[in-house]
């Protein structure tokens, strides 16, 4: 009870904060100057949010297409994972999408989830739909980073994961976040919530968006130019990447953990050029999956000969080279829109790709009151003046920080409490 | 179990080394049946380009079937096991099995100072065994990380790397997962040093006990999961990590 009681308090605290800074963004104390250092580096542990260090946080899966026979190189992915975290009492609930190629328990989305468990949400976590699980098991073609077809198949398992938790919980609204490409899903995702109206999102939040999706992964492909040398030496680098690290690693007692390659690029102290090219670079690893198990699973003959089957103990390495070598900007231009062309014969490419795009749904962003965005000024997808499509369609929904880059600041205490205000402020509960 | 269980191991991967050798080369010939994919390799790198991310990896076929092999064992055995671990026994006493066995992990690397002639690290580990097995009652307490004795890991692997030896062919080895052959030769010494500690230490019924709760110990400070990283090309994935990770312990 006095739980409770406590939580509400912080709750008020933490709108109030919101509301503060909001209005005033100069008092922003996010330290990094560097739109790219920012995004690798994050925010840094004394100007971070406090969280429950642990929350029940359950993996779970499901499976969403149970006839589903899949390719046997990925045997391994026809139940879609997740993981959630539920309140004990009636509560709201929250869906969380995750960025490109990153999963339900990331630690962006892990992070999200602890401050809306802390804020007494139930919170449901999810994977892009570019995560090759979800690829495997959930999305419809295979072939994803289509904003209406995403949506569709995110809303399909959000109404399935709904299913297994209708009788287990009370829940007082629904409501709906992402970062990265994530929050341009949760975008698409809410419009088509409008025409299904399954679960009548109360709010949605959009962390970090791209707005033509085209033109941030240009922007991210061109990083990968950063690599001395150029992308011919995308192997040397990340080589030499590793054989750096290791000069730190003599001193240090750390393992080769998670958080190791971070930590390693914050000692190694890397120029702009090299911070750029380190988010090209692990960014194209992601990629290089994705693309790799739409392939897979479309059998289109990209980096696979078509027809060639694969067994599970198949040797992948040259698809792997291969695909390290090769944009995502690759992928749509050779696989992606030949894939679709047909469907959409009154496009043509340019055409098609540049509709994948938050202003193909402005008019419907402008006029719903329930949409919110989190953005930097300085956010590394986005092109010069781009970010002015957020201030223009939101206005006030709007909150743009001057600094952060791409989700650096997303732990910043002021954005965790601008985030979890976008959900209770003016709620009544 | 020592020698026995040694022996068996040996044989074992002796004999899937050899059988291996035979099932190469195959989809190469296959793959000439299909359409060119729209890229291939010969469009994107020069005739007579070396990946420097590469491992040498010649018994990948059978390599792929143990790594199939440790990811179902790991389903059917581990994992289960560690779940109803953690469900009996609380945090403290998870850490006190854990200690007890780092100070065995320890003596192992009091063995291979010795032999990587590094007073330091030899002095350090001593420290640690002395002290956690005295005042740390038989190892369950680490008092030493908190009079702040660094904790050096050394094995038999990095003895023969520090010494010059390569890695040679990367390795998966049952139930244990990524290594290498010299890291695998590497384990006979060193299980051989821990089970000699051990048998002075205990007595022949508690050894079984303690072989098992060691493999579960293990696997529960190990936080990798089977197909759950996101990479679609985990083998080789973790093959390259695993393989940067040894070069890196034998700089340490």
């Amino acid at each position: 009870m006095t739980y409770r009681i406590y939580l509400r308090g912080m709750l008020i605290v933490l709108a109030l904060f919101a509301a503060g800074t909001r209005a005033s963004s100069e008092n922003y104390d996010y330290p990094i100057e560097d739109r790219y250092a920012a995004t690798v580096v994050g925010t840094p542990a004394e100007y971070q949010a406090v969280l429950p260090k642990t929350i029940p946080f359950q993996k779970r899966w499901i499976k969403i297409f149970p006839e589903r026979e899949l390719p046997e190189v990925v045997w391994y992915g026809g139940r879609l994972l997740y993981s959630q975290a539920l309140q004990k009492n009636s509560a709201p609930l929250i869906f969380l999408i995750a960025g490109t190629g990153a999963s339900h328990k990331g630690a962006k989305n892990y992070d999200m989830a602890r401050a809306f468990y802390q804020a007494g949400f139930h919170v449901v976590s999810l994977s892009s739909p570019t995560y090759p699980n979800f690829v495997t098991a959930a999305s419809k073609t295979g072939v994803v980073g289509h904003a209406e077809k995403d949506a569709e198949d995110l809303y399909r398992v959000m109404e399935m994961i709904w299913a297994t938790l209708d009788d287990k919980i009370d829940v007082s609204s629904f409501n709906l976040t992402g970062y990265s490409l994530g929050g341009f899903n949760a975008g698409y995702v809410a419009k088509l919530d409008e025409e299904r109206g399954v679960f009548n999102f109360a709010r949605v939040l959009m962390i970090n968006p791209p707005v033509s999706l085209y033109n941030s992964i240009s922007l991210l492909d061109r990083m990968i130019e950063n690599i001395p040398g150029g992308v011919d030496n995308f192997d040397r680098f990340v080589d030499d990447l590793m054989v750096g690290v290791a000069e730190i690693y003599k001193e240090s007692a750390d393992d080769l953990g998670e958080d190791f390659l971070l930590k390693a690029s914050e000692t190694l102290d890397l120029k702009n050029e090299e911070l750029a090219a380190l988010i090209g670079t692990s960014f194209r690893i992601s990629s290089a999956s994705l693309v790799f198990t739409s392939d897979v699973m479309a059998d289109f003959g990209y980096i696979k000969p078509r027809g060639l089957p694969l067994d599970r103990h198949a040797d992948l390495t040259i698809y792997a080279e291969v695909a390290n070598r090769l944009g995502f900007t690759d992928y749509y231009h050779k696989f992606f829109y030949p894939y679709y062309r047909d469907e959409y014969p009154d496009q043509d490419r340019d055409e098609f790709i540049s509709s994948i795009s938050l202003r193909k749904i402005t008019d419907y962003l402008q006029g719903s009151s329930k949409i919110q965005v989190l953005h930097n000024e300085d956010d590394i997808i986005l092109e010069p003046g781009e970010i002015d499509f957020f201030r223009e369609t939101f206005g006030d929904r709007a909150t743009i920080y001057p600094r952060g880059g791409h989700c650096g600041n997303i732990n910043h205490r002021d954005n965790v409490a601008a985030m979890v205000a976008a959900f209770t402020e003016g709620v009544t509960r | 179990m020592g020698r026995s269980f040694i022996l068996t191991f040996l044989t074992t991967l002796v004999l899937l080394a050899g059988f291996s050798s035979s099932t190469q080369a195959q989809p190469q010939a296959q793959q000439d049946q299909y359409p060119e994919a729209v890229f291939t390799p010969g469009r994107l790198f020069p005739p007579d380009y070396v990946t420097p991310t590469d491992v040498y990896d010649p018994w990948q076929p059978m390599n792929t079937r143990i790594y199939n092999f440790n990811y179902h064992f790991d389903q059917k055995v581990f994992l289960p096991v560690i779940r109803g671990y953690e469900a009996v026994l609380p945090q403290f006493a998870r850490t006190g099995v854990h200690n007890f066995f780092n100070n065995f992990r320890d003596a192992v690397t009091m063995f291979n100072s010795v032999l990587q002639v590094s007073p330091t690290k030899f002095f350090q580990s001593t420290g640690r065994v002395l002290t956690n097995s005295t005042i740390g009652v038989f190892g369950l307490f680490d008092v030493a990380t908190i009079m702040e004795i660094p904790r050096p890991e050394e094995d038999f692997g990095q003895t023969l790397g520090y010494w010059g030896v390569p890695q040679g062919p990367y390795l998966v080895i049952p139930f244990l997962g990524p290594s290498n052959l010299r890291d695998g030769v590497g384990l006979v010494p060193d299980l051989y040093v821990q089970s000699f500690v051990q048998g002075e230490a205990l007595e022949r019924t508690l050894r079984k006990v303690v072989f098992l709760f060691n493999a579960v110990d293990t696997r529960n400070e190990t936080a990798f999961r089977y197909y759950e990283n996101g990479s679609a090309f985990e083998y080789e994935m973790v093959r390259y990590m695993w393989s940067t990770k040894r070069d890196l312990d034998i700089l340490k």
